[in-house]
């Protein structure tokens, strides 16, 4: 494909603006630049570029996604049709708090929506994306121990099987990170968990379902170690599509939450974002909350509320106020049973796939929530075929590949694919991906090789990421 | 009311018998029963046609002005209609990080010219696929700056409030402190960063400072004098730009910046109540800089058979391979909204983009000079010039102007101060309407 630099020819224009009805200005040369380097193309030229880049793009409109940890659910169009009302998409941030009470509104009732199906008692929109939304909880925790004069707690435990993000924002919170154990089940090692935590524990973080797709049975225990210690327990929502209305993390003894709204809440991931992640904690912790805060006051108007406590602004303005409008239709439209019943599918499609696949893919043996893993070392050892070779000769099926090697356990597990189908796939997608992953086993052991070197159908091959990061290319540097 | 579920009844019961269970509930045997919820206090589902009433009420509870003419970190400008059209393909809004590059090319690619493009404008070597905003990448580019000994920032406040603080948050807990230089201590004379004073306040502790071009008030800096009294104390340049203003102004790299962080909302994105925006982030080339660099970037490379391709480079920095040793934890980012930047400057062309930032600037001159007739003034008019935004100082309150502006369905500048308001002219601007402010302006 060309890149749109390559396609420029000096002198073309596509879209053009009123003439200037005021003299036109000119600032002192001494602040000006020579001339500056953009495309120019005609609409059409445009046009055909992206077009051609959307082709070689793949979303969930395009096939099944079943990318474990990252809920690719089908984004309904309603929530894009919502988002781009004029009267959100035309509101200045700075508005007057007056002539912005639509979107305070929307706002509080989202939030409140979510407090309520996580079992929360306050909530924040202003985090962008998950890592974003951890950061700040960590920040709230933090607030929440020095509040009470606390001030040895710099410690926050993670499961070796947790996602990258959570010791990295830990980190970002000025926290000291303590890895927990899995034990056989690959839920938390309660033992290694009441060796490790102490007064100098702030929080554990979890995620519950775990990322190796189950639920962890001893959530209650966990919860009475940590509390017991003083420590908080943190949730991170990437596996909430799997629970939301049959369980609350509320309930299971979290304090602090955030949510995924690009995942469980059906808003598109537009290829790596925006998304937005929102942060729910109990009663004694909502003071921290990030400034300002949307609140309804005594003459039942809408207002931002800012608080001295609070851990202050973690977003220029409100968080990803679009991506907030979408999540809210959803909720809206799904409602309480609907939400559940979502829930329920994402399991049953999941555990259908696992009931199907586990003759030849080796994984765990209870009921899995909205997501599995599958091991495939064995098939490794004996054919020399690789989780990696696997996913890529799913692409070749139209199939996106499973989340390949997390989770990844050294020694115990190296050759993960995560598979996570969501509850918007029908059984003739999952009966198509299960022949396929079938048909992929057999062929490991006949033909290796073309394993090995797939994808062979898509315009490139493999690409040589070692070059791409010995000797960095990350601009055109051409001339155009 | 709808659930986005493609299962028929019989489906369901022939995946239910494949499981091994009667009912979906069943599969829920591992959770505690005392914890399983009661009901939920959520509205029942309505109909996608009952939820698209709803949420058109909820945004008829907005007021939309006509004209608006307030800036201060959220720039209303024309999106052309080919963008709209050509961002909403549901291959680009429907697709995760393009983790799998051989069903993810038009995606990758579409990073990798974003990265040219804001390399371009701020005249650096690279750029990252983005980050959530404005203040975060400022935030992100401090942690860029820090060194064991070197944990102090300096701020002057002519930057946004809003950045100062996002600043603040993330790096409280850092042991970075942060140092703002006020107007009341002499840092900032005539509106402008007072480059001598900046000089005695750097020491071996500062990493750096970060600084906006042109500034909150709107105000030009001297950049290039600024960047080089720093780095003559040994301190870095981070340069916060509107990039808009870099269709004209000289870029980052030019003024002698190391880093250069922006949002680039201007770019074709809405307004929106304030996101999704676009936080970007750039720096020239070296060993360190690319290491210390947070977020995704999209390199070149070939497959075996030698075709061009693009991939997710550098990934070592990140926090799914490094985990507490990352630099930064982001993970998703503003991808999309980068897609719509990139569709913007290409709409716009060289040509179009000089042509938008002179009618901003032409219509904020035209304006400044309409609104100056009588009693106000402008707040920094010695020895300075501004791009399109600038401030005023009148003898009634400011909230009385935005009030009567209001009524002509205009949104009035920001107010600052009890008589002082930041003004914002964007192409979207009318003649018209500047003039009605200005006879409002005339009789304050």
């Amino acid at each position: 494909m060309k890149l749109i630099f390559e396609r420029s020819r000096k002198g073309l224009r596509c879209a053009t603006i009123r003439p200037l009805e005021v003299p036109s200005h000119n600032l002192e040369k001494k602040y000006l630049r020579k001339d500056v380097q953009l495309p120019e193309v005609a609409e059409v030229d445009m046009a055909r570029h992206y077009t051609e880049l959307s082709r070689n793009a793949f979303g969930v409109d395009s096939g099944f996604y079943p990318l474990g940890s990252c809920t690719m659910k089908y984004n309904p169009k309603i929530n894009e049709d919502v988002a781009a009302l004029p009267g959100f998409t035309k509101v200045h941030p700075l508005q007057e708090e007056e002539t912005v009470q639509g979107s305070l509104h929307l706002m509080a009732d989202l939030g409140a929506d979510l407090a309520e199906l996580t079992g929360m008692d306050g909530m924040t929109l202003q985090p962008c994306a998950g890592a974003h939304g951890e950061f700040t909880g960590l920040m709230l925790i933090a607030a929440y121990h020095e509040g009470r004069k606390d001030t040895k707690r710099n410690k926050i435990l993670v499961p070796d099987t947790a996602h990258g993000t959570n010791p990295a924002s830990a980190v970002m919170a000025g926290f000291e990170v303590i890895n927990i154990k899995s034990n056989e089940e690959k839920g938390v090692d309660l033992d290694d968990l009441r060796a490790k935590v102490g007064e100098d524990t702030a929080a554990l973080m979890l995620t519950n379902p775990t990322t190796l797709g189950l639920f962890e049975k001893n959530i209650e225990e966990i919860s009475k170690i940590v509390h017991g210690a003083g420590g908080l327990l943190y949730y991170d929502g990437a596996n909430l599509n799997a629970i939301m209305g049959v369980v609350r993390p509320g309930d299971m003894g979290f304090d602090v939450i955030h949510l995924n709204l690009h995942k469980t809440f059906s808003t598109p991931h537009g290829g790596g974002g925006p998304g937005s992640g929102p942060v729910g904690c109990k009663q004694s912790l909502v003071g921290f909350l990030p400034n300002p805060s949307v609140i309804k006051n005594k003459k039942d108007e809408y207002e931002f509320n800012y608080a001295k406590s609070s851990i202050g602004k973690v977003s220029t303005f409100y968080g990803n106020f679009g991506v907030m409008v979408k999540a809210f239709a959803y909720v809206r439209t799904l409602g309480a049973d609907g939400l559940k019943e979502a829930a329920e599918h994402a399991v049953l499609n999941a555990n259908y796939m696992k009931a199907k696949l586990e003759d030849i893919y080796p994984t765990e043996k209870r009921f899995c929530m909205h997501e599995f893993v599958i091991d495939l070392q064995k098939l490794k050892n004996e054919t020399g075929v690789s989780a990696k070779d696997v996913a890529k000769a799913m692409i070749d099926k139209g199939i996106h590949p499973p989340t390949m090697y997390f989770p990844h356990i050294p020694g115990v597990i190296d050759e993960a694919l995560m598979i996570e189908p969501t509850e918007t796939e029908s059984k003739q997608t999952l009966d198509e991906a299960i022949k396929v992953l079938r048909e992929l086993y057999e062929l490991a052991f006949k033909d290796p090789a073309y394993l090995q070197s797939a994808p062979h159908d898509m315009a490139i091959g493999r690409p040589d990421e070692v070059a791409a990061a010995r000797k960095p290319i990350v601009r055109f540097e051409g001339e155009y | 009311m709808a659930n986005y579920l493609s299962i028929t009844e019989q489906e369901c019961e022939e995946m239910l018998a494949t499981v091994g269970v009667k009912k979906c509930a069943d599969l829920y045997a591992d959770i505690p029963v005392t914890l399983k919820n009661k009901s939920l206090k959520i509205a029942p589902g309505k109909s996608q046609q009952q939820v698209m009433e709803d949420l058109e009420a909820y945004a008829a509870e907005n007021v939309v002005f006509n004209s608006i003419m307030r800036g201060a970190g959220a720039y209303d400008h024309y999106v052309p209609s080919v963008v709209k059209y050509l961002s909403s393909r549901s291959e680009f809004l429907t697709a995760y990080t393009p983790y799998q590059a051989e069903m993810s090319q038009g995606i990758l690619q579409s990073i990798f010219e974003f990265q040219t493009m804001i390399c371009s404008l701020t005249g650096m070597e690279v750029a990252n696929a983005s980050v959530y905003d404005g203040s975060s990448a400022a935030a992100e580019a401090a942690f860029m700056c820090v060194e064991k000994d070197k944990r102090e920032i300096l701020v002057p406040e002519s930057v946004k409030p809003q950045v100062i603080e996002v600043m603040r948050t993330y790096l409280s807990r850092r042991n970075i402190t942060i140092k703002v230089l006020t107007e009341k201590d002499g840092y900032i004379k005539d509106g402008k960063i007072d480059s001598a004073k900046l000089q005695e306040v750097i020491n071996e502790h500062t990493a750096c400072l970060y600084m906006e071009q042109p500034n909150y008030y709107g105000v030009i800096e001297d950049a290039e004098f600024v960047c080089e009294m720093a780095h003559h104390k040994g301190a870095k340049v981070i340069m916060g730009c509107n990039p808009m203003t870099l269709a004209l102004l000289k870029s980052p790299a030019e003024c002698g910046a190391d880093i250069a962080v922006g949002d680039a909302q201007p770019f074709g994105l809405s307004i929106s109540f304030g996101g999704p925006y676009l936080g970007f982030m750039a720096t020239r080339v070296n060993k360190e800089t690319m290491r210390r660099m947070p977020g995704r970037i999209v390199g070149q490379t070939t497959d075996a058979k030698g075709n061009r391709c693009f991939v997710l480079t550098l990934q070592g920095r990140e926090q799914h391979i490094r985990r507490e040793k990352a630099l930064s934890n982001i993970c998703s980012n503003q991808a999309h909204c980068a897609l719509v930047a990139s569709m913007y400057l290409t709409s716009m062309g060289k040509e179009g983009l000089k042509e938008v930032a002179t009618a901003c600037t032409s219509l904020a001159h035209y304006a400044a000079e309409q609104f100056t007739q009588g009693k106000a003034t402008l707040k920094y008019p010695e020895n300075n010039d501004f791009f399109h935004e600038f401030v005023t100082v009148t003898p009634c309150k400011a909230d009385k102007i935005v009030e009567k502006c209001a009524k002509m369905g205009i949104l009035a500048g920001l107010p600052i101060g009890p008589n002082e308001i930041l003004w914002c002219m964007t192409e979207k601007v009318h003649k018209e309407d500047i003039d009605k402010v200005a006879e409002i302006m005339r009789r304050a």
